[in-house]
This record gives structure tokens, C-alpha cells and sequence, in this order.
């Protein structure tokens, strides 16, 4: 027998409520899976894909410090081929659309990164 | 030894983890054991909670921290002892945000005379208060992984909890303020002589299990960095019950759940319980009001009835009578014997 048994398993309801709350919230919400626009005529990013989708904020945070620290612009890659270390002129350049590629991810992810508050994005071409 | 094995042991799950994910096993880390724990959370929580309310309170134990209700020209302390259900939802939800008794917390300390001085000590009521303020920020925020479309609150979390803009990713200060916090935690265990005494490994194994989610996480996010995209149709997929591993996943992201896993089992079994048990707890959920309603003890036997002093005394009188004693009601006046029954003492 259990004493205030109202109270205790209201209480407990609430508490399994909030725990499985990942569980009943998409219930019905279908999972829309990112779909990146890939660039077309070129094959390659400026670092392997599999970094790319790991670590392209560390790598734009190091392209920023070096660029506004250093003064360092130029970004070498191992085949030989140089890329502008540079978001606007750099990714959006062969990224060119930040609705249909970065924000992909990004909404789906839930990041916002504050780079377009003074960065200029690329105009939506459809 | 007390600090030792549970540091042991956290670091023994990391590898736990490590080795069965070289081995193929990331499928039982991923999917299985989050599941197992969550299961095991659920159920080891509510049979805790049950247990607790089967368990008999004999009578109220008001912890009076401030004025009783009594005269009416004598002020009563409302919220520190509560004659009312609203008192008592008052305290408890100060007690529940707040951590209004560990505000109370005083350090006894012992100076030249020798004098003794109690001090006020707020710093385990600050910490305790950072601790789990910001694991409780971290904890909503990962539902940006496990839900999609996302409540509107987790976005809303990020953006303040990344207010400070500072690299890519963005540092987030919770991450900062768990891991400070648990330090701190950590640190007064060791060094008041006191405190460490009566620490146990029982103490530590969760500090050290924490610390070890938080830089588990730490080192996934900023360091070695994972791919979230693959990781979220897993965590989705778990959410969902259709459960996916697709993509490449670091084995830290494995290290990490694992670790996480481990907290839930471990939860409802440990002095962790303390997040369901500051409901039940007599001291903070009942209402000091002995003095106003009758409670009834429920280990009372219902066969023994009442037995009222007028009762005891009707049983008794005679003895009592005899022995001396005051009574309420005198025995009745000896009626004059029949005479003819007692010739032998008439004649003495
Ligand atoms: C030379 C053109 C080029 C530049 C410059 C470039 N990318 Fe790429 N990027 C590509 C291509 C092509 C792919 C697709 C590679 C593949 O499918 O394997 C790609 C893939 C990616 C991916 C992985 C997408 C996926 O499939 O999950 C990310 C993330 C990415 N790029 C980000 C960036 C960022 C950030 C920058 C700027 C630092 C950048 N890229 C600069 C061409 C470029
Ligand atoms: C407060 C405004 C501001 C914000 C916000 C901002 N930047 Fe910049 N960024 C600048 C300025 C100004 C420069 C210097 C431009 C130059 O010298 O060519 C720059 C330069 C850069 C460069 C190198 C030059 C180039 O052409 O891109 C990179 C890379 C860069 N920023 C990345 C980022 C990223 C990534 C973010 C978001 C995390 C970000 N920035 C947010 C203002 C900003
Ligand atoms: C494959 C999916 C994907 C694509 C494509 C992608 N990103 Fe990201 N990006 C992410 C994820 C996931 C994160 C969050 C990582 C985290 O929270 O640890 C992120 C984070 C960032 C951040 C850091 C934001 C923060 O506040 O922490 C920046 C900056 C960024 N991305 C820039 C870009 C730019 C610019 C592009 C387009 C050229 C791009 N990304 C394309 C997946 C992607």
C-alpha cells in the first residue's frame, strides 16, 4: 500500500512525461534528412569530404585567424591546387548557394552561425 | 582507495567503450545499451519512488527552521514552517529551484579561547546551484539532437548559451561552468579533512563519472569534433524507435553515451536518487501542523482499540484504591455488609 498514492504517481507521470519527451515529440514529424546541393564542376572540397563535414567551422576559424591576424590568404593544398582562404570568396565560391548547402545542415542541426551578421552571402539564384 | 577505484572505474568504462566499438560492437553502444538504460532509469526510478511512498511516516517531522503557527500576535514563519498546503508547495519550491536548505549550510570553525564560531557557508549552496543549473541547460540543449523539428526553446538555449561568440564552434558556457562546478565539487571533498572522511567511493564515482560525460563531450565538440549529421539520425532514430548507424562516428562519440548509459543505470540506485527523493522527503513535504489535525499513526493495530483514562480507571479502581492513588471518580461507598455475614469480626 502506498500513502499519498495520488500525489506520488501524478508526480511520477510528470516524470516520465519529461524524460521520454524526445520519444512522443517526433511522433508524427517526419524526419527530414539534410540534402545538400553539391557544387557542380568540381569534385573536389578544399580538404576531404569526411573532414569537411566534421571540422569546415575549425577550419574556417583558423582561415579567419590567419587571414585577419596574419594576413595570410593563401590556402595550399596538397595537389598543388591553392584556394583564397576566404568565406565569401572561398567556400561561396563553388558552395554557391548558403540555403540549399550550409543551411541544410545547419537547420537541421540546430546551429546558426552569426558569420552572415557582416559576412555577405551569395545571391539566391533559382 | 576511497578516491582510487572509482576514478579506476570511470576510466576502465572509457575503454570498456573504446575496445568494443574497435571490435565491431558499435551497434550495442549506440543502440542497445541506450535503450537497456533508459529502460533501466525508468523502471529503477519509479520502483525507488514507490518504495518510498509504501514506507509508513509514523508522525509529521517538521524540521522547524523558523516560527511555528501559534498565538496569533506571534508571527509565524510561513515558508520555513508551513501550516498550510500552500506553505508547504511554497517551501518545496524553494527548496527544489533554489536549494533553500544548502543556503542555510554553516561552517563550525574552532579559534583562539578556544571559541567555537558558525559561520555562514555559501559556497557548496553556489556550486551545488552552477552544477546543476548548467547540467540541466546541457541536458535540454542535446534535445536539438534527439528531435526534429526542434522545440523552440533548444534554439533559443543555444543562442544564449553561445552568447559569447567565441570560435568556431562556439564555445558553449555551461560546458564551462558543469566543468568548474564539478571541480569545485570534487576539490572540497579532498581537501576539508572533515568532508573527505566521511567521503565514500560512493561520493566520487559520480563527480568522476560527470566530469567524464562533460569532458567526454568537450573533447567531441571542440577537439576531435564528430560528424553531427550522422550522429543525429542516430539519436533521432533511437528517438524515433527506428534506430540507424549510418556515416562515420568517432569512438568518442561511443565513449561518450556509453558514459551516459552508465549514469542512468546507476542513477536509481545511488545518491543520485536525491533528484525524485527531495519530493518525498518528510521533513520538506509536510505540513507542521501537529497541533491542528489528528494524525493517526499508520503503524497503529487496528485491533488494539482506544482505551480512554475513564476506562483504565473503572478497570483499576479498586487496585488504585488500595495502592493510594488520586482517582476521578471514588469507589463507591462501601454499602453496609450485611451483618449477618461477618459475625466473627463483630465479635473481635
Ligand atoms: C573548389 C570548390 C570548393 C571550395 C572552395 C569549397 N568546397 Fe566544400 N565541397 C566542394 C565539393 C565538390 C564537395 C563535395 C565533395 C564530395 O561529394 O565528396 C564539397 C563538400 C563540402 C562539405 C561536405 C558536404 C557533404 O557531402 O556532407 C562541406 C561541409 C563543405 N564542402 C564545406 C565547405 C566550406 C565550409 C568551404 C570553405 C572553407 C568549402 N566547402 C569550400 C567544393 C568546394
Ligand atoms: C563582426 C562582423 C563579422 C562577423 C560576425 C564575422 N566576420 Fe569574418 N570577417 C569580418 C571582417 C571585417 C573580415 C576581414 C575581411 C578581409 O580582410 O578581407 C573577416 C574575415 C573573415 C575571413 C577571411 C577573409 C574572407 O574573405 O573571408 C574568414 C574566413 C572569416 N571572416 C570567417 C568568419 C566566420 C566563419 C564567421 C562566423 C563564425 C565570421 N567570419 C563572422 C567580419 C566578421
Ligand atoms: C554536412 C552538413 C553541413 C554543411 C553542408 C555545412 N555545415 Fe556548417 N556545421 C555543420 C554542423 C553539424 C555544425 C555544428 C557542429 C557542432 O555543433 O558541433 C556546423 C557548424 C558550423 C559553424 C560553427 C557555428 C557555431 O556557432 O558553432 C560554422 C561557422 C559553419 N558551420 C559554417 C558553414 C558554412 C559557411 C557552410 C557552407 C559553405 C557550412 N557550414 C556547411 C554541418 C554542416
Amino acid at each position: 500500500m502506498m500513502y499519498d498514492s495520488g500525489k506520488i504517481i501524478t508526480g511520477l507521470v510528470i516524470f516520465v512525461i519529461m524524460i521520454t519527451f524526445p520519444i512522443w515529440y517526433n511522433v508524427g514529424g517526419a524526419e527530414q534528412l539534410p540534402k545538400v546541393e553539391k557544387p557542380v564542376g568540381k569534385k573536389e572540397c578544399v580538404q576531404d569530404t569526411q573532414f569537411m563535414r566534421t571540422s569546415h567551422m575549425a577550419l574556417l576559424n583558423n582561415w579567419r585567424d590567419e587571414v585577419v591576424r596574419s594576413g595570410e590568404r593563401q590556402y595550399q593544398v596538397v595537389e598543388g591546387v591553392k584556394y583564397e582562404k576566404s568565406l565569401q570568396n572561398g567556400c561561396m565560391n563553388c558552395h554557391t548557394s548558403k540555403a540549399k548547402f550550409c543551411d541544410e545542415c545547419h537547420t537541421y542541426a540546430a546551429v546558426k552561425p552569426y558569420c552572415w551578421d557582416c559576412h555577405v552571402q551569395p545571391k539566391e539564384i533559382n | 582507495m576511497k578516491i582510487l577505484y572509482p576514478f579506476v572505474a570511470v576510466l576502465g568504462l572509457i575503454l570498456i567503450a573504446f575496445l568494443g566499438v574497435q571490435v565491431g560492437l558499435a551497434p550495442v553502444f549506440g543502440i542497445v545499451f541506450p535503450y537497456l538504460a533508459l529502460l533501466v532509469f525508468i523502471g529503477g526510478f519509479i520502483n525507488k519512488v514507490v518504495g518510498w511512498g509504501k514506507s509508513p511516516v509514523p508522525f509529521r517531522i517538521p524540521t522547524t527552521c523558523g516560527q511555528a503557527n501559534s498565538l496569533p500576535w506571534i508571527k509565524q514563519n510561513q515558508i520555513d514552517c508551513p501550516s498550510t498546503t500552500a506553505g508547504v508547495v511554497a517551501r518545496m519550491f524553494f527548496e527544489v529551484v533554489l536549494f533553500r536548505s544548502l543556503f542555510r549550510n554553516t561552517q563550525a570553525s574552532v579559534y583562539d579561547g578556544p571559541k567555537l564560531r558558525y559561520g555562514s557557508s555559501k559556497y557548496l549552496w553556489l556550486f551545488a546551484l552552477l552544477f546543476h543549473y548548467s547540467f540541466l541547460v546541457i541536458v535540454v540543449r542535446h534535445m536539438r539532437l534527439f528531435t526534429d523539428p526542434m522545440p523552440f526553446f533548444v534554439p533559443v538555449l543555444e543562442f544564449f548559451d553561445g552568447i559569447l561568440q567565441i570560435g568556431a564552434p562556439t564555445l558553449y558556457v555551461a560546458d564551462l561552468i558543469l566543468v568548474g562546478a564539478v571541480l569545485f565539487l570534487f576539490v572540497r571533498r579532498v581537501l576539508l579533512p572533515a568532508i573527505r572522511y566521511i567521503s565514500l567511493p560512493a561520493d566520487y564515482f559520480p563527480l568522476f563519472l560527470i566530469l567524464g560525460i562533460a569532458l567526454t563531450g568537450i573533447l567531441m565538440r571542440y577537439y576531435l569534433r564528430v560528424d553531427i549529421i550522422a550522429i543525429k539520425q542516430l539519436t533521432v532514430g533511437l528517438a524515433t524507435l527506428s534506430p540507424t548507424i549510418t556515416g562515420e562516428i568517432g569512438s568518442i562519440f561511443y565513449i561518450h553515451l556509453f558514459l551516459v548509459c552508465t549514469l542512468l543505470v546507476y542513477f536509481p540506485f545511488s545518491k543520485l536518487m536525491h533528484m525524485g527523493g527531495v519530493f518525498m522527503s518528510p521533513t520538506r513535504n509536510m505540513a507542521n501542523n501537529n497541533r491542528m489535525v489528528r494524525h493517526i499513526n499508520p503503524w497503529n493495530d487496528p485491533s488494539i482499540k482506544p482505551h480512554s483514562y475513564m476506562a483504565y480507571e473503572d478497570e483499576f479502581r479498586e487496585f488504585m484504591a488500595e495502592a493510594g492513588l488520586p482517582l476521578e471518580k471514588e469507589l463507591p461507598a462501601k454499602e453496609e455488609a450485611p451483618v449477618a455475614d461477618e459475625p466473627t469480626a463483630e465479635k473481635e
